[in-house]
Order: C-alpha cells, then structure tokens, then sequence
C-alpha cells in the first residue's frame, strides 16, 4: 500500500482492531448459533402434525418485499460506512437513519406475516414444523431488533462526538453485525422459504 | 486496503444490484422452471451462497485490516462447524429409527 | 402457587440446609459490617476488572461448588453403600444426581480452569490485562449469578431431576411439571453466555496481546491449549444456547421441539446436548494438559519434549472434538452407517490425546525430577488418566457399547477421564500457581495428606464402579436389592468416597493452614521455572509488568536465567495505561439473574419489567467513554523497588 492509503479511522489503535476481531469472532458464533437452529428446522421441517405446510402458509410478495428492504438496508449500511471513511459525518448519519428506516419496514412486515399466519390458525404451539419456523425466523427477527436499537444509540453518539477512532469503530462493527444479518436473512429466504414453496 | 475510499462506492452498488439480481433469479428458478427439486434447491443453494460472499466480500471488507488472515480462517471454520451441524443433523435423524 | 410450593418443605436435611444457608449469608453480612470491609469488598473485589482478581474469584466459587458437588456425590454413595437404604427416596436421589453432574461440570471444572487461565494467561504472554477487562468481569459475574440460581433449587421451588443431560421427553413439563428444569434451562443458558464471552475475549487476548517477538510457536503449553479451548468453547456454546432456548420454549410456552406429540423429536434434543455436550468435555480436559505440561517441564528440568507434535494434537483434537458426538447415544437406534462413523472417528481422537501421554512421559526421561505437590498429581494423572482412556476405547465400539450403555461402567469411566484429566490438574495447578497469586506457598506436607488421600480414595471409590456396572447395574439407580451382590463392592466404594471427602478436608485445612502460618518470602519464582509469569512480583502488581517483556525464543525466561539476564532498568519505566474499575458487569449480571429468577417460575410481566434492567445496562455500557487511567512512573518505580531492591 502507498504511504497516502491511511488506514481507517477504525482500525486505528490496538484497542479498536481487537474490538473488530473479538467481533467477528463472535459472528463466527452467531454462524455456529444460526447453523443450529436451521438445522432443527430442517429436522421438523415435515413433522406439520396435521397443521397447515409451509406450501399453504407462505406469501411469496411479501417475503420478497421484505427481502428486497434488507438487501437494500445492508446496502446502505455499507454506503454509511463509506462516507465515514472520507469524513462525512452528515452523510454517514444521513445514510445510517435510511438504513434503521429500512430495517424497520422489515420488521413491520415480518410481524404483520406473523401475525397473518397466527389468523390463519399457524401459531408457535401448532406444529414442530412452526416451532422450528418461527423460533428461527423470530431469532433473526430479535436480531435485527436489536440491532435497530443498537443503531440508534450509535447514531446520538455520532451526532455528540462526531468521527473519531472510537465512533468509527462502533459504527463499523454495528455495520458488520447488520450486513451478517443479512447473510442470515439469504438463507433463510432460500432454504425455508423457496423451499418450502416448492 | 482503502481502495476506494474517495470517490462513488463502486463496490457497494455493483455488490447490491448483483445481490438483487440473484434473489430474483433464485424466484424465478422456484417459479418458472420444471427442474427436478434437487436440481433447483442446488441451483438456488449456489446462488445463496453466493450472495453470501458478496456481503462478505464487497460490503463487509472481510480481508481488510490486520487481522484478516484471522478473519478468513475463522469464517472457514465456522462454515465448516455449519456443514458439520446441519448435515450431520440431518443424517443422524432422518436415517436409522426415524426411517422406518 | 403457595409458600409451601415456593419454598422446599418436609425434608429434615433441605430444612436443616435452609437454616444453615439463610445463618450464612446472616453471618457474612455481620462480619463484613463488623469488620467495616463493604468498602474494601465494592473497590477491590465487586467493580474489579483485573484478571487476577477476577481469576481468584473465579477459583473460589469453584472450590464452594465442589463442595455443594461433592455433598450431593457423598450423599449418593451413602445411599447406595447398602442394599434397600432408605436415606434418600427416589425423588430426592434423582435431584441430587442431577445437580451433582451439573454442579460438577459447568459450575466446579469450568470456573476452576477458567480461573487458572484468568491469573495466568495473561502473565504467560506478557500482557497487562486481558483484551476486554470489563467484558472478562461481565463473564465472571454472569456466570456466578447462573451457578446461585442454579444452587437455590433445592430450597426454592425444588430442583432439577431429570438428570444432567436432561433428555426429553422426561424433561418435559409433561413429565416434569415443577420448575426445578426450568431452573436447569435459565441457569444454564445465563452462566453460558458468561462462557460464551469468555471465549471471545481469551482468543483475540491471545492472538493479538502476546509479547513482542512471542510468535504462535514460541507460546508455552498452557498457552496453547487456553487458545484452542477457547475455540472450542466459541464453537460449541452457541449449540447450548440453542437448545437450552428450544427447552425453555417447549416448557413455558408450549412449543413442540422436543415432545412426543405434534411433530416434536426428542431425539433432537440428544443430537444438539451432545453437539456440545462432547466439545466441552475437551473444553474442560484441554487446559488441564496444558497445565500438567507446564508442571511436568518444570520439575523435570527439561523443555518440554516434542512441543510441534503436541500442539499438532491438541488442534487435532480440537478439529476431532466437533465429530464424535453420537457415540453419546449409540442405542438411540441410529443407522448403521452413523454408528459405524461415529466409532471410528471416535477412536480415532485417542490417537492425539496417545500422544500427548508419550511426550510428558519422555519429557521426564532423564530429568532431574522434583516430587513436589504439583508434580505429584502430574504424575498420579498419567496412570488413572490412561484407565479412564482405555475404558474410553471399549465403549467407543458401538456394538460393544450396547452393553456398557447407561451402566455403573460408563459412571466409572468418565469419572477416571474427568477427575485425573480435570481435578488433578487442577489441584496441580493450584500448588503450583499459588505462590504467584497469593505470595505464599501451599505447605507440601499437609499436601502430600491431600494427595494421598484424594488419590487412594478416588481409586477405592471408582475402580469398584466398573465391576457393578460390569454386573449389569445401570445407573442413577436410587437402590438395589441384596440378592444382586453388589452390595460389598458398593459399600468399598462408599468407603472411599469418604477417604475422598478427606482429602478435599486436607485441601482447605492446607489453605487455611497456609494462610495463617506459611512463609511470605517466596520470591518471584519459587519453582524455578520457564514460563514469564515467573519473571514479575509474586503476587504480581496490578500492572503485571512494569515493562512488557521481549521474546525470541521458547522458554525465554528461563534460557535468560542461565544467560544471566535478569532486572530492570530504570530509565525503561514509562508511563502505565489501565482500565478502571466498573460497577456495570455485576449490574448487568444481577439484573441477568432478576429476570431468570421471575422466569423460573413463569411469572413473565415481572420477568419484562426486569429485562428493562438489562436493557438499562447495555445502554450505560455504549455511552461509557471511560478510557482508563494511567499508572505514573514513580508509582511503578516505588512498587517495583519493593521485591526487586535496587533498580539498576
């Protein structure tokens, strides 16, 4: 690298790159935690007991939508991250409350599925097939809750202190969390849902 | 390892339309196609991983930083602890005693 | 639900433990105020984010739960050691099983090991703390309120009795209508996320904080094996929190993971318990190789033999250890093709821990061997260690297993693997790093009492255990009848539970003893030993090192104690940069333990306003922008004058 490629303001100080390793480290967990829980949906993916099947229950439109909302907020998340590597906090932020934005028209429409299939007589309790579904889908869900707030609180942060080395690395790691979440959301799409249509 | 810092974010925007791009080929593979289950759910597994690797890649900079050799080995494990977990999952209950 | 159901009534023995516990906590609150040490106590101890500290505590709450465990073993020999005993009934032994296998496992071995590698990772490479302090005391603190609310069971609202592995569908609300596995899921899953944390925070603490010139091949053993525990612990705690998740679900809310009816799979339950359940035999068995490594290079005088070939083998095992589990439960009434695989893979694993045998045993070849404490139990390991292997490799063969399956055989077994591989380690461990956390040696006389005790009656009480089981007596049995002669070697085994019971009594008079009357002029390394935990004050300054030690080599302090290289100079003290203390681990983890407690016992709207608590933490935890504070030359120079004299 040339002398005028500077590192990122994240990865300035021990402290910070151990903070980013410690992380991925645990999404390397959070790899391990998901893997479970769709291997347990895989095992009762058929055990419906007379209850409705995945083929009846599940909405192609609205699950493509609220696809379409995350692969969108992970792409602005990333947008965020590139206008804090040149400085620019307004835009940083600006991009950050479109991701949360995002990211909470994917909650509300994954709640309004929920609550679309409890009417239609598909709750947690039903089936192993639907406890296996919605504890998989709800932990991803909680996930991206969670994140929402996490988000949040960064961004009072920013708006207080601005860029510095610590900010940035908070931003950055709540970025890493939020494009995993995405990840996650993939193969959720793909192996329960599309599948689960077929 | 800040190539790109300045200017517009190729990277992202290639990243995100590819990733648009293989989900709605994925539906349409569901959709339109009257391959054989396996042959789709291998197609559309391809694509999930895939995409996978863009966000790792293009939009989580997982090579960056000093740690990256760490970062790489510690995601390959993990996919392999993954394998191991589902597939072996898998195998151990739907075969034997659940089989007949 | 009525106070009688919420407190545990009408068993003389829970009475008599109820008193004694609520006269205990009575006791230490009046001697703490009597002798004005609250203070003291919140500075030092409650906020503190240095890992000695932290690692003292770690080891303390293990040796209380080895006691709480080892009342419950004692009280399952007692009730065995003659046929048709009525000490306990049925219910009463079920529990005491129960919480004996849990206490043992995630609440005695792992803070025990934890512990060690608390006070002394760090030291081992170098560093002056642990890469995330506050995090580390969240870990402690977290895992400690697990272990209480586990431990109340038995006197509020009863314990778990479905066994410490728990199986569906006995651990059901179908067939377990209490809370006592209610408080087996919450406990669990809250002192595991302390684990979880623990992992993360040791892995990036060894890879990134070594001392310079420390590469990978130049760590010492324990090193070694603390950094691929812990990645075994990242890789297999996430598959507890799953299940113990699934469990919690199925009881309080109804789902159908594990049941019998509506599509649930009990067989689940068993694939993801030993998912974990297998890595974390490892997670408990490999630091303790570390540390006998450590121990025997030491009194032998020698390097230790085939370093490469070691740490070969414990990333082999630690690869191995993610793909052996079904040999758990073989007679589950798996495939052949899955029995077959399972076998193979795990016999395959005593390949690696095979080697590591041969390597301490041609480190002492030649060697000027020292029988101190610690190299005694290092010793006594390797024999009893090898027993508990070779029986390993009998029930490794699936067709074979079907006949140890759930016998006294398969108890014996694992207690020769986990009590050599874990407890004496750990003891070693102990008489070894003790002069480095306290400053004062463990007296070696009233050890050799621990070590002979603890050692013969381990044998008295387990070797018998094979030849019941052998017999033909399964497990978790509460009684038997006279006619099936197991009573006299079941009555042995009592008899050596209580030579075992002694040795641990040598053990804490050996403390106390110590305490009062040991030596304080141990120096900063009383063992003459390699490693650089041995090159700072003994116990060390809260700063570790008043400068971070350089390395090239393997061993480094020890080959610059024969090159004469030794002290400080005084122009290489700098400024020191600490963390400061924080109060919000232990509030997190109270607030933690507040939320269990209410979910327990499914009182969920308490339970929600409590999480507002957690919620509160993490929110004070992202606005604290405290950065630490900085120790200055001249207080460095004063603390390091006082062991090492003069400074040059």
């Amino acid at each position: 690298m040339s002398s005028q490629s500077t590192t990122p303001l994240e990865y300035q100080g021990q402290q910070n790159q151990m903070t980013i390793l410690g992380f991925w480290i645990f999404l390397g967990a959070e790899i391990v935690l998901f893997s479970t829980l769709f291997a347990s949906y895989f095992v009762l993916e058929h055990n419906t007991a007379g209850g409705p099947t995945g083929e009846e229950l599940f909405m192609l439109k609205e699950v493509l939508i609220e696809t379409f909302l995350l692969l969108t907020s992970s792409f602005t998340c990333g947008l965020a991250i590139h206008e804090m590597r040149n400085g620019n906090k307004r835009d940083t932020i600006v991009w950050l409350i479109v991701t949360l934005l995002l990211g909470l028209g994917f909650v509300y429409m994954e709640i309004s599925e929920f609550i679309h299939y409890v009417h239609e007589g598909a709750t947690i309790q039903t089936s192993g097939f639907l406890s296996g579904f919605f504890t998989l889908l709800g932990t991803h869900g909680l996930h991206v809750s969670l994140g929402i707030g996490w988000v949040t609180l960064l961004i009072i942060q920013m708006m207080k202190r601005g860029i510095t080395p610590v900010t940035a690395r908070k931003v950055f790691v709540a970025s890493l969390y939020w494009h995993f979440l995405d990840v996650v959301w993939i193969f959720i799409f793909t192996f329960v849902y599309l599948k689960g249509m077929m | 390892m800040s190539k790109g810092h300045k200017g517009f974010p190729w990277n992202h925007v290639i990243g995100f339309f590819l990733s648009i791009a293989l989900t709605i080929f994925a539906v349409l593979m569901v959709q339109y196609t009257d391959f054989s289950k396996s042959t789709v759910m291998f197609i559309i597994g391809t694509l999930a991983i895939l995409q996978a690797a863009i966000q790792l890649f293009m939009f989580m900079h997982i090579t960056e930083g000093k740690s990256g050799v760490i970062n790489i080995i510690n995601i390959t494990y993990s996919v392999f602890l993954a394998v191991v977990i589902v597939v072996g999952s898998i195998w151990i209950l739907t075969t034997g005693h659940a089989a007949h | 639900m009525t106070w009688d159901q919420f407190f545990v009534t009408g068993d003389p023995l829970i009475l008599a433990s109820q008193i004694a516990i609520a006269l205990t906590m009575v006791g230490l609150v009046v001697l703490v105020t009597y002798l004005k040490r609250w203070k003291w106590l919140w500075k030092e101890w409650f906020t503190t984010v240095d890992h000695k500290k932290i690692g003292i505590m770690y080891i303390l709450a293990g040796v209380v739960m080895f006691f709480r465990g080892g009342v419950d073993g004692l009280m399952m020999k007692a009730q065995t050691s003659r046929p048709e005993l009525e000490f306990l009934d049925a219910q009463h032994y079920d529990e005491v099983f129960t919480t004996h296998g849990v206490i043992m496992i995630l609440f005695m071995a792992m803070p025990m090991l934890i512990g060690i590698m608390n006070v002394v990772i760090p030291l081992q490479i170098g560093a002056r703390d642990v890469a995330f302090p506050k995090l580390n005391a969240l870990s402690f603190w977290v895992f400690f309120v697990g272990a209480m609310l586990f431990n109340i069971s038995f006197v509020i609202g009863g314990s778990p009795d479905a066994g410490w592995t728990a199986y569906f569908p006995l651990a059901g609300k179908e067939f377990t209508p209490g809370v006592g596995n209610n408080y087996y899921a919450i406990a669990l899953q809250i002192a595991g996320i302390g684990t979880l944390a623990t992992g993360v925070n040791f892995i990036v603490t060894i890879l990134k904080m070594r001392a310079p010139g420390m590469t990978l091949m130049k760590m010492p053993m324990f090193t070694w094996t603390a950094l691929v525990t812990n990645v075994i612990i990242v890789a297999a705690f996430p598959i507890l929190t799953v299940a113990l998740a699934f469990m919690t679900l199925d009881r309080l809310f109804g789902t159908h993971f594990f049941t019998v009816a509506a599509g649930g799979d009990p067989m689940l339950w068993l694939n993801l318990f030993w998912l974990w359940g297998h890595p974390e035999v490892y997670i408990v068995v490999l630091p303790a190789f570390g540390m006998f490594s450590e121990v025997i290079s030491t009194f032998s005088r020698k390097n230790l033999y085939g370093y490469k070939s070691m740490v070969a083998s414990i990333v082999g095992i630690a690869f191995l250890s993610m793909l052996v589990w079904v040999h758990h439960f073989y007679t589950m009434g798996n495939s052949g093709a899955v029995n077959s695989v399972f076998s193979i893979t795990t016999m395959a694993i005593a390949i690696p821990t095979g080697v590591k045998i041969f390597n301490w045993l041609f480190t002492m070849r030649k060697g000027r061997i020292k029988f101190t404490n610690a190299m005694l139990w290092s010793l006594a390991f390797i024999p009893c260690f090898t027993i508990g292997g070779v029986t390993g490799v009998m029930l490794a063969m699936a067709a074979a297993d079907y006949q140890y399956h759930n016998t006294m055989f398969l108890v014996a077994h694992f207690h020769y693997v986990l009590i050599p591989g874990v407890v004496f380690a750990v003891f070693a461990g102990l008489y070894y790093w003790w002069p480095k956390m306290f400053g004062f040696k463990l007296n070696e006389k009233i050890g050799y009492w621990h070590f002979w005790l603890f050692v013969i009656g381990f044998n008295v009480t387990f070797m018998p255990m094979f030849f019941v089981g052998l017999d033909g007596m399964s497990r978790r049995m509460f009684t038997y009848s006279a006619s099936t002669g197991w009573g006299p070697l079941l009555g042995l085994s009592a008899i050596g539970a209580l030579i075992l019971a002694a040795g641990f009594a040598a053990l804490c008079y050996n403390i106390y003893w110590s305490f009062r009357y040991a030596s304080r002029d141990v120096g900063n390394d009383p063992w003459d030993a390699r490693t650089l935990e041995w090159a700072t004050a003994s116990p060390p300054p809260h700063y570790n090192f008043a400068k971070v030690p350089e390395v090239s080599q393997l061993d480094e302090f020890w080959e610059n104690k024969k090159a004469g290289i030794t002290g400080l100079k005084k122009n290489e003290i700098e400024e020191i940069h600490m963390p400061s203390n924080s109060w919000t681990p232990l509030f997190m983890a109270v607030a933690f333990g507040i939320v269990g407690f209410f979910l327990v016992f499914e009182w969920f709207i308490p339970a929600a306003i409590s999480a507002v608590l957690i919620v509160i933490g993490l929110i004070l935890n992202s606005f604290d922008y405290d950065h630490g504070y900085h120790v200055s030359v001249e207080e460095v120079e004063e603390t390091e004058r006082k062991w090492r004299g003069d400074l040059k």
